[in-house]
């Protein structure tokens, strides 16, 4: 079993718990996130650990709380690290864009965990782009090891900058394990002073001036310190150099022989000296990173402005994609200039039919229950589905289909107040409980502001779902020595004047079907919250009392709506009966609810 | 020597409890690691994929397309599916036990019948070799021990590296103290229903 607090020895993590160690080897006293895959691992375990580390932790209500509860301790000169994944930075970036003129005291590091491929994404964003907009250092890791070696020199150099810098990761980071040795760790400092200094702190437009050419100096500080760091380094031998970083390195490292390979780690400023000395001394130049051209272009610049004439293939030459993660297939694109290892053919893929798999919404879910009401309740009558980030997403898939639009947290709530006033279409929001929190009130306030009439429905479950269970303001706290009560959604939604409330059981598919056609006749902003706990959160509390759904096949008459409305992964048809999963069915009832002929009976 | 094990499955297999076995009993071993493992959205009944990469100088968390050493295959049609993973020389275990998508729980699509499945991979791969693992786990105890039966019958697989005993050994540091002997009981039950 892992144990990051274990002072010596190797074993086998996961990126994030590297990250987690090195944070606790760089002694570092305050962090904060609002969980988002892949970074999410890191709050679970610092929910656990962050007592016995000695340092403080918190769930944000969102990614902009977070970087600002963070820049104040490392303003106050405790080590503070701010984590999330990359569209978390979107909302967060507008105290980091200042937050760099201001500058930090204690070292403070931002991780953003970019996506390629979009695993759990809504898009693919390179978040490099942000450390040159920002002017605030970077440094990207290739692996768990480097990971957690990487990030007490990151402190070092947020401190000698006095700059956050940020700490950028992706997925085949955060989420490869490999061997971590630890060293001891230091004992953390969890408390400052804030010594004040307005013309620091305060970005009004006259100091704010003067601050931005001491940003400059302090950026200029950094490209210095770039170009010695020991983070950026050449190994082997070749006529051909390949400039790599992040986890394209291991790809070419381990894949790629007879090549000069020039590893970034610290990759804003670029060390533009040790790039244009390695250039100028090869035939040709690969550069190797995913996503956007962002050290290609650099070093297409270095090469113009120092006259050097050295190829520069990548991704601007078609030799390597921009789109999706790298992997060691990608490395073909670059056989025709480099030994690229060869790989056995591979079985072909099978030519049946094989059944897909998307994930999908557990049995016993409750947001299936509120979407079975919503397409009841709403019929045939033309509706815009506004949804959101979370596991509710997946209403997407049939039979629900309950998602027609979808860009950001708290987006769908937003939009729907658009669609409702530019179309004669009536607009429905779903929004779990902690992106309500997270971005929901806003566009709520909104609709009441400017008369859109939607219904907003909050599906609460009591939980932080899709990224592993964490708490939320709707939970209250409950760990690292505080304890905070629940917030009331209804009493919050009620409080800043909704008329139409109503809180309903979304396992009562016909009740919550009969609040829902209320909802949609009312004329202004409904709100309909569905309140019911998470069955995986319940199970990881032992607090699920577990019932089973049977089915009386003498009343049963082979209808299917039980399939068709509820589509439970625990209730199938098999030898022509309808028949539950003894294992899966937790006994909702939502089934039985959508039966006409009662042939459905919960079990306790 | 590099081996390289891809895992596949479904969400709430045990796909990655059987990563960690492996990966740590690779460790033991001295050898270099590098995994790289499915979490988050894809974990709610979804397909899953775990990549187990050890031996010298491994450095890469994946595996290029075709090269994998062994195919574990906790389901047959993620099995299936998950083919072009490896080769012609390919090791294959899969387990018999389907876990019916949604999809086809709720009859929109059919899963393949079983002899089906076992034709499509031996007509690519002349190494296949299926286990029940579930109904062992269920006389070993409890259902749920399924993927250690699955570690124990890779212990028994053709060329594997890891010894037995440090797999065995290896799994019992990843289990709670009270489902030791269930997992203990099924790892055994596992590697003789290969090796006999």
């Amino acid at each position: 079993m892992v144990n990051l607090l274990s002072d010596g020895g190797k074993q086998l993590l996961l990126g994030n718990e590297a990250i987690v160690r090195g944070l606790i080897e760089a002694g570092i006293g305050f962090a904060s996130t609002y969980p988002g895959t892949p970074s999410s691992e890191i709050g679970n375990i610092l929910e656990k650990i962050s007592s016995e580390a000695g340092l403080y932790f918190e769930f944000s209500t969102n990614e902009k709380v977070a970087m600002e509860v963070s820049a104040a301790a490392a303003s106050s000169g405790v080590r503070s690290f701010v984590f999330m994944k990359h569209v978390g930075l979107n909302v967060a970036a507008d105290p980091m864009m200042t937050l760099a003129y201001a500058g930090v005291r204690g070292g403070m590091l931002i991780m953003s965990a970019d996506d390629p491929s979009a695993h759990s994404s809504q898009n693919e964003q390179d978040n490099r782009y942000y450390s040159t907009l920002a002017l605030i250092p970077m440094m990207e890791p290739s692996t768990p090891a480097d990971a957690k070696e990487m990030i007490a020199e990151a402190y070092r150099v947020s401190e000698e900058t006095q700059l956050p810098l940020l700490f950028r990761t992706t997925t085949r980071m955060n989420h490869a394990r490999g061997v971590v040795s630890f060293k001891p760790a230091p004992a953390p400092k969890a408390k400052g002073h804030f010594d004040k200094d307005v013309a620091r702190f305060v970005n009004i437009p006259a100091y704010a001036r003067l601050n931005r050419n001491i940003l400059l100096e302090r950026y200029a500080k950094a490209a210095e310190l770039s170009e010695k760091s020991a983070l950026n380094y050449v190994e082997g031998e070749g006529d051909i150099g390949i400039i790599a970083s992040g986890v394209s390195y291991a790809y070419v490292k381990e894949f790629v022989s007879g090549v000069s390979i020039l590893k970034l780690g610290f990759t804003n400023p670029l060390p533009e000296k040790k790039i244009a000395e390695f250039v100028r001394s090869k035939k040709a130049v690969i550069v190797a990173e995913e996503l956007e051209p962002f050290v290609e272009d650099q070093v297409l610049r270095i090469c113009a402005q120092n006259g050097i004439s050295v190829p520069v293939y990548g991704k601007r030459t078609g030799h390597m994609p921009r789109a999706w993660e790298y992997s060691p297939d990608t490395l073909k694109g670059i056989a025709g200039l480099v030994k690229v290892q060869s790989f056995p053919e591979p079985m072909s893929a099978p030519t049946m039919k094989l059944p897909s798999r998307p994930p999908t919404l557990c049995a016993g879910c409750p947001h299936r229950g509120m979407y079975a009401a919503a397409k009841r309740a709403v019929g045939k009558k033309d509706v815009v589905y506004c949804s959101d980030i979370g596991c509710y997403t997946l209403g997407v898939q049939p039979p629900f289909q309950t998602a027609d639009f979808i860009i950001c947290m708290g987006g769908g709530a937003g939009a729907a107040g658009g669609f409702a006033t530019a179309t004669d279409q009536k607009a429905i929001a779903f929004m779990g409980d902690s992106t309500f929190f997270h971005a929901g009130v806003p566009p709520l306030v909104n609709a009441l502001f400017n008369d859109h009439h939607i219904v907003m429905v909050i599906l609460d479950n009591r939980t932080t779902a899709m990224t592993g269970h964490q708490p939320n303001p709707g939970t209250g706290r409950e760990f690292g020595g505080i304890t905070t009560p629940p917030i009331d959604i209804e009493s919050l939604v009620k409080g800043v004047g909704v008329k139409f409330v109503k809180t309903v059981n979304p396992y009562d598919v016909k009740l919550a079907t009969q609040t829902f056609k209320e909802a949609l006749e009312f004329d202004g902003v409904a709100v309909i919250i569905s309140k019911c706990p998470c069955p995986l959160e319940l199970k990881k509390q032992k607090l699920l009392v577990p019932g089973r759904c049977e089915v009386d096949a003498s009343k049963c008459i082979l209808c299917d709506t039980c399939l068709k409305t509820i589509a439970c992964p625990a209730l199938f048809k098999k030898d022509g009966k309808i028949t539950p999963d003894p294992v899966q069915c937790i006994g909702c009832g939502m089934c039985a609810s959508v039966c006409p002929k009662g042939a459905i009976e919960v079990k306790r | 020597m590099k081996y390289t094990v891809q895992i596949v499955g479904v969400g709430g297999q045990g796909v990655l409890l059987a990563s960690m076995v492996l990966g740590n009993a690779a460790m033991a071993m001295g050898y270099d690691v590098a995994m790289s493992e499915v979490h988050g959205m894809a974990q709610r009944g979804g397909s899953v994929l775990s990549t187990v990469r050890f031996g010298d100088g491994v450095v890469s968390p994946l595996e290029a397309a075709g090269s994998a050493n062994m195919i574990l295959g906790f389901e047959p049609v993620e099995t299936c599916r998950n083919l072009p993973l490896g080769n012609k020389d390919t090791v294959v275990l899969m387990n018999l036990d389907p876990v019916l998508p949604s999809m086809v729980a709720a009859g929109l699509e059919e899963y393949p019948k079983m002899e089906e499945l076992t034709e499509c991979v031996r007509s690519k791969n002349p190494n296949l070799v299926t286990i029940d693992a579930t109904e062992i786990a269920i006389k070993a105890g409890k259902a749920v021990a399924a993927n250690a039966v699955m570690i124990g019958a890779v212990a028994a697989m053709k060329g594997f590296p890891i010894p037995k005993d440090v797999l065995h050994e290896t799994l019992m540091s990843q289990v709670p103290e009270k489902f030791k002997e269930l997992n203990s009981k099924a790892f055994e039950m596992g590697y003789s229903a290969i090796a006999n």
